[in-house]
């Protein structure tokens, strides 16, 4: 048995990694410092969640996947070049910030907003998918509130794999504390999936992709909406990087253990 | 758009791949479009905004309509090797002629970190630390200043500034730039019209030929071994066929290199001048006395040779670097230990210490200008931008040039469309060509052509040289004939004949293969450069440098993209200068101290390797044992 689903799938942008970000007190809050001028890439955790949408859209013939992303829309435009020629999607723009100090239940009122907006969307067939959290915004929060926005009760976070069954029922793998997975069984959509890694490799860039998926995204960045995000709805008591010892050295092919005593020394002092 | 063409591989090959469990397709997928571009630099951006400029004026025109997809407009698409639009590698400081041209003052102050030039100064270093080779000349000029500099206003510092700019260096009027944040600029303004994809992380392989004709390009294969064997993700590369090929893939872009080696280069033009600039960008102290538009270049230190530029960005930012040229020659050319000795240089010092590097990078710099040309159009094609042989090196200029070209590329392709001609060799040489020849790009490189030839004698006949054709337009210079890069490279024993022993020599070469690293910094150590004290801020590892500044990476998926031709050679080599120049210590020494070691996670794609080997590839030849090919990844910083 094969159901058409409608995935949408949540996810932004974030500083492309080992960038050197710097908490600044902006005029409307922390920020980082020159955040437009970093180069961004997809969120990662949300990189493997459209992986896997593509993926299950292919099992099952009919299905449709779509990108929410709400960033600031010069910054998503460049990003598309990136991305879309990996898999197919269409994409749906909310222009606003991508920051990291946002609200996220604000993101998330936005987000679900933008998911009901979704024309011809039916919600029986409804997976929304996106990062178990974020690069930008670790709370691991964002999902959740979409789900009760939504009014979706089957939640699953730290997503490795969701299998559709013969009986049109998912079997879900979730991370759980001790290197385990906890195997879920849930009935079908509507749900709301937060994916770690899951299992997929990046998809290589594929030109036709790119070309098939830019005549809707080009529309759809022309026609982004404003997110209405309030800026004074959560307060900062205080900012600051993480106190970091870095040493770096690049060696290749260095036994586990010894990485590992290496560490405990370290920790040792 | 047409696709699914079957592509033949080995049956023997088929059959291994499919008993290791790889159920792979070998279609490889074509696709139709009007013009492809292949790389995305300052000339591809002059063509890409004219065209769309002049598209979006008129979008109806019968001439912007595709004739690959009847009733679309023209279908346009550029592949840009790098991951992104905004990672290429440059310190900007131009007249910017052609790119004013293009945009208002108001528009280019947008351009993040763009400041107008308010100020210039050339500096003479002299040697601070006495390891510096120097000829008995320099060495009485260094002299004669030391002892009776007090008098001179001009000498403070360990340099003298020259007391005025050299009017064919000076850029006033013109622009500070940073190339990661212009080209991100023009990216973005291109994508707002929607008319043309511009595609980073796709590099390109090769050209497609009809015969002689151009008729588009080949992408990398994808899913492949470090060797290029296929995988289980195998994704053959897309054929793009195009009307029209545009080609400004630099000076060693691979589709750039197959044309050359197909059509050869014109008579009497060679390309035996190379330089590696490798930069840096950092946030100055919060007490700087240095303000944004501030241009200075210096000369002499840490070789003569050795030329360095320091330009302030608004908000404490600035871009610094060094230019290693080929007439060094010196086998064990280090730039990334140049680059922190030029640093630490009393006169820039005092400015330096305190800054946090926020960026690096490097690049090769085809240097031989107008000498290097290759055939610019041809059927089907047309080249623009530094790989056309437009760097004016006199000036020191090459980012307004590249633009200008790629808009004078841009008209005559209308101009031709108009009037509905096809693009062959003919028709591109009564446009763009003429436009290109009768331009102000063409009259200042013939000034610069032979200009810098003196340096292939030494550092001192270089300046003089320099300088006679500069205040002459080109009427003097001092003649030289340029020899290849590789032989031009001395043996590390000849090199040191005097400072280090061929002991020391020994010792350093043993202990590179040892430890698969390189012996710049034990031979320049036992030379006497003083050892680098990294402050964990400006003076930083090598390797850092690559984390912290270049961000280094690169995907998996993709072969090699440095390929040592005939490991013979390599084995007979005694400097490997390749692995000496390497810019991101991604070509190591072999424990059996044969076939260099690459690493394509480290390479940040400066293409140094292309032109440091000292073997010929074949005899006659000016290409190197060394083979830069088509890859994937580099730099991921977007502000050098």
């Amino acid at each position: 048995m094969t159901t058409a689903f409608n995935i949408v799938v949540c996810g932004s942008l974030v500083p492309d990694p080992l960038q050197t970000l710097e908490p600044i007190q902006g005029p409307m809050g922390p920020a980082l410092k020159n955040e437009m001028m970093l180069p961004s890439v997809l969120d990662p955790w949300a990189g493997h969640s459209l992986f896997e949408a593509a993926n299950l859209a292919k099992q099952n013939p009919g299905s449709k996947v779509t990108l929410i992303s709400l960033g600031p829309k010069a910054k998503l435009q460049q990003l598309m070049m990136i991305i879309a020629q990996k898999v197919p999607f269409e994409l749906v723009c909310l222009d606003g910030s991508a920051s990291g100090f946002m609200d996220s239940r604000e993101v998330a009122v936005a987000l679900a907003g933008a998911i009901e907006k979704i024309p011809g969307l039916d919600k029986t067939k409804l997976l929304v998918f996106g990062g178990c959290s974020s690069a930008s915004r670790d709370a691991g929060t964002t999902m959740q509130m979409i789900a009760e926005q939504l009014g979706i009760s089957d939640v699953f976070l730290s997503a490795d794999e969701l299998k559709v069954q013969p009986d049109g029922s998912f079997r879900i793998l979730e991370r759980i504390e001790g290197g385990q997975y906890q195997v879920s069984t849930c009935a079908g959509a509507p749900a709301v999936i937060g994916w770690a890694t899951g299992n997929l490799p990046e998809p290589p860039n594929n030109p036709q992709v790119g070309m098939t998926n830019m005549r809707t995204i080009m529309p759809a960045l022309q026609k982004a909406q404003p997110a209405a995000l309030k800026t004074g709805a959560i307060k900062f008591a205080s900012v600051e990087l993480p106190k970091q010892q870095r040493q770096t050295r690049i060696v290749k092919d260095t036994p586990v253990e010894e990485i590992a005593k290496e560490i405990v020394t370290w920790i040792k002092g | 758009m047409g696709y699914g063409e079957k592509d033949f591989m080995p049956y023997a090959e088929r059959r291994t791949l499919y008993k290791r469990g790889f159920h792979m397709t070998t279609d490889r997928q074509k696709m139709d479009v009007d013009v492809v571009c292949v790389g995305f630099g300052p000339a591809t951006a002059g063509f890409l905004n004219t065209l769309t400029r002049a598209m979006q004026q008129d979008p109806a025109a019968e001439h912007f309509q595709s004739k690959v997809m009847p009733g679309m407009p023209l279908q346009v698409i550029c592949y840009e090797r790098a991951d992104d639009i905004g990672f290429g590698v440059s310190g900007i400081v131009t007249e910017a002629k052609g790119i004013k041209a293009a945009f208002t003052a108001e528009e280019l102050s947008q351009v993040p970190m763009a400041h107008p030039v308010k100020h210039e100064e050339v500096y003479y270093l002299l040697d601070p630390v006495g390891a510096s080779r120097r000829s008995w000349v320099l060495k009485f000029v260094d002299w004669l200043f030391r002892t009776f500099g007090f008098i001179l206003p001009w000498y403070k510092d360990h340099a003298f500034q020259l007391p005025f700019i050299p009017p064919f260096m000076a850029k006033h009027g013109g622009w500070v730039l940073s190339m990661g944040q212009f080209t991100q600029w023009l990216g973005s303004s291109l994508m707002d019209f929607g008319l043309v994809q511009v595609w980073p992380g796709m590099p390109v392989k090769e050209p497609l030929f009809d015969s002689n004709r151009v008729s588009g390009v080949r992408l990398v294969d994808q899913g492949v071994e470090k060797s290029g064997k296929p995988t289980g993700a195998f994704m053959p590369g897309m054929d793009i066929h195009a009307g029209f090929t545009v080609v400004g893939d630099g000076p060693y872009g691979p589709v750039g290199q197959s044309l050359d080696m197909k059509f050869g280069l014109p008579e009497g033009n060679h390309q035996r001048e190379w330089a590696l600039g490798m930069k840096a960008v950092v946030e100055l102290p919060e007490n700087t006395a240095l303000e944004a538009g501030t241009v200075i270049h210096t000369f002499g230190f840490p070789e003569p040779e050795i030329f360095g530029f320091l330009y302030v960005y608004p908000q404490r930012m600035a871009s610094l670097g060094i230019f290693v040229p080929s007439w060094l020659d010196n086998p064990m050319r280090s730039a990334y230990r140049y680059l922190q000795h030029w640093m630490q240089h009393p006169k820039l010092w005092k400015h330096l210490q305190g800054a946090t590097l926020k960026s690096w990078g490097g690049k090769s710099l085809q240097e031989a200008g107008m000498r290097g040309e290759p055939f610019i159009v041809g059927d089907g094609f047309a080249r623009i931008g530094e790989g056309s042989g437009s760097t004016n090196m006199l000036k020191g200029s090459g980012v307004d040039e590249a633009w200008t070209t790629g808009v004078q590329l841009a008209e005559g392709v209308i101009e031709l469309l108009k009037e509905k001609k096809s693009f062959t060799k003919e028709n591109l040489e009564a446009t763009y060509l003429k436009k290109r020849r009768a331009s102000w790009i063409e009259k200042d490189n013939r000034i610069a052509k032979k200009a810098r030839d003196g340096f292939s004698h030494n550092f001192v006949l270089g300046m003089m040289g320099m300088g006679m054709a500069g205040f002459t337009n080109g009427l003097l210079n001092i003649p030289a004939k340029l020899k290849p890069v590789y032989k031009r490279i001395p043996s590390l024993e000849a090199y040191y004949q005097g400072k280090v022993s061929a002991e020391v020599i020994e010792k350093a070469r043993k202990e590179a293969n040892e430890t698969n690293t390189s012996m710049h910094d034990a031979l320049m150590d036992a030379a006497g450069w003083p050892e680098v004290q990294y402050d964990g801020k400006l003076l930083i590892s090598h390797q850092d440098a690559l984390l912290l500044g270049g961000k280094v990476q690169a995907a998996e998926g993709y072969a090699d993209h440095v390929i040592f031709m005939d490991a013979g050679k390599c084995q007979k080599c005694r400097t490997k200068v390749c692995i000496e120049m390497c810019s991101g210590q991604a070509i190591t020494a072999n424990s059996d101290g044969g076939v260099p070691l690459f690493d394509r996670e480290k390479c940040i794609h400066c293409g140094a390797c292309f032109w440091n080997c000292a073997y010929a590839r074949e005899e006659g030849s000016d290409l190197t044992n060394v083979d830069f090919r088509a890859g994937s990844g580099g730099l991921h910083s977007n502000i050098n």
